[in-house]
């Protein structure tokens, strides 16, 4: 499937060199908006973009809806989808795409974009237009307890990402992880999912929050 | 105290049938009680059926698995765990089961035989408090699979002895596993935290958010897990997980840990899990997870 990329900025997604990107094709009608300002650009040219076999905007902590509406009664199908290339903070992009769909999307523009990354060595996990997508939705308010039960002294930090490598064969244990790609990066999607979901097992941890707060001063 | 040589395990469902293979295969004559003949059966086949892929897999030589077998007795007679040095609890997260087979066990076992539970939400100093030998009593909970697992989080109960502590942690070793020690707080370390993590996952999918089959591809790829957190769901099963958040939540009032209603329904329909052939996944067959 043929597709082409619409820069609008640094894109998290895909900071490097990378095959889905060696693919695109200037002249194909699919479309991948890509960068901070994806959803704006799309929005200013949504009107050309109708008959597009797919299109993709690379989403950051926002819903889709953000950018495309979503009316409750809408009955046409769509072609737009939205997409994010899981990372945690500052580690490398993993080879997770949440392939963002509304309600009622176009079944053969669905899996236009699917192949599309697919083609490119890409794992798509397809998911509803919801703040944090599938695996930030998930792992957030673990993090954030695990954060917590470290202030109560469950355990050392240490034990306890031992016990849950051992336990569960978890790669890593989540205190190892979150300081290794960076506290303060977890207190920016904590707040973004606290704000729009209201759920306060999203609320920061309080030495997230301290490392935010480390970090503006740093940066200030 | 005395050298532990011979193990009870009671209760041969999933946890139970796996920490009854980690004894057998370390070497420990292991005697599995259960009320039901056909569970014990069931528990038998499953785990020579698990031993022979491991020979098949060179994991254990193919002669250990007659001799392990050897090593493995199942009963529905609570008198056969009489000459047990220690016997490992594996039954339902209820209290009251607990407590009224520990007070049975202490009526049948002697007065050297250490008692352990392998909860994984209780607290050990309330199920130890009904035993009639709190001081002989430790938390001793393996990881799912047990058989595949290395971990032990070994909680000491209020009234536990350090020589009790000290003897069941030799045991630990002497099982080949990695015993940690942890406090007497509810779901220990592991729990405290996959509770309500797999219900969290659970409510992704009632919410529409994603099918179990992205939930799981979606954590594996992303996050490096062995496994996604609805296929563990599945091999927990739905009846476990559900009195796995009603003690949870009865003794934290954790929101998250309360039990999502979709389990509930799933339960009612015979999707149990794995070993119900149907659970968020489907399967062709019951064999134990592994080898």
């Amino acid at each position: 499937m043929a597709y082409q990329i619409v820069r609008t900025g640094e894109s998290r997604s895909f900071p490097a060199a990378h095959a889905f990107l060696e693919k695109a094709d200037a002249s194909a009608a699919a479309c991948v908006y890509l960068g901070a300002q994806a959803g704006k650009q799309y929005m200013r040219e949504q009107a050309d973009r109708r008959l597009a076999p797919f299109v993709a905007i690379e989403l950051e902590n926002e819903c889709l809806g953000a950018w495309v509406g979503e009316p409750a009664n809408a009955t046409a199908p769509s072609n737009v989808f939205g997409f994010a290339r899981f990372r945690l903070g500052m580690a490398e992009p993993t080879q997770l795409i949440e392939l963002v769909v509304q309600a009622n999307p176009d079944e053969a523009a669905l899996a236009a974009a699917r192949k599309a990354f697919e083609d490119a060595g890409l794992v798509v996990a397809v998911c509803g237009d919801f703040p944090g997508r599938i695996v930030d939705r998930l792992v957030r308010p673990f993090y954030n307890a695990a954060l917590r039960r470290l202030d109560e002294r469950l355990a050392t930090a240490s034990d306890m990402d031992m016990t849950l490598r051992m336990g569960l064969g978890y790669p890593e244990g989540p205190i190892a992880l979150l300081e290794r790609t960076g506290l303060e990066h977890h207190y920016t999607v904590t707040q973004a999912l606290y704000e729009a979901l209201g759920d306060g097992a999203y609320a920061p941890a309080r030495r997230a929050a301290n490392a935010f707060a480390r970090a503006r001063l740093v940066n200030d | 105290m005395t050298a532990i040589k011979t193990v009870g395990v009671a209760g041969s469902g999933t946890m139970g049938s796996g920490i009854a293979i980690v004894a057998a295969r370390a070497g420990f004559v292991t005697r599995v009680y259960d009320t039901r003949e056909d569970a014990l059966q069931r528990a038998r086949a499953q785990t020579e059926a698990f031993l022979k892929k491991s020979a098949e897999r060179g994991k254990i030589a193919a002669d250990a698995v007659p001799e392990i077998m050897g090593r493995w007795h199942g009963t529905t007679q609570l008198e056969d765990l009489a000459d047990c040095d220690i016997v490992i609890e594996a039954v339902f997260e209820d209290l009251k089961v607990k407590h009224d087979l520990f007070g049975k066990l202490n009526e049948v076992c002697g007065a050297q035989t250490l008692f352990a539970s392998n909860t994984s939400t209780i607290a050990i100093t309330e199920i130890a408090g009904g035993s009639g030998r709190p001081d002989r009593f430790v938390g001793m909970h393996f990881c799912l699979p047990a058989q595949l697992m290395k971990l032990i989080e070994m909680s000491p109960g209020m009234q536990t002895t350090e020589a009790t502590f000290a003897a069941a942690w030799a045991f630990a070793l002497a099982l080949g596993q990695k015993p940690v020690k942890t406090q007497d707080t509810p779901g220990f370390i592991l729990n405290y935290f996959l509770i309500p993590f797999n219900n969290d996952a659970i409510r992704l999918v009632e919410q529409g958010v994603a099918s179990p089959a992205d939930i799981d591809k979606a954590i594996k790829t992303a996050l490096g897990y062995p496994m996604g957190p609805l296929e563990l769901l599945d091999l927990i099963g739905m009846d476990t997980q559900r009195l796995l958040c009603e003690a949870m939540h009865d003794l934290t009032h954790e929101p998250r840990a309360t039990c999502p209603p979709l389990v509930r329904r799933m339960i009612a329909a015979g999707k149990l899990g794995k070993k119900s052939g149907e659970g968020f996944h489907v399967y062709g067959d019951n064999k134990m997870y592994g080898a």
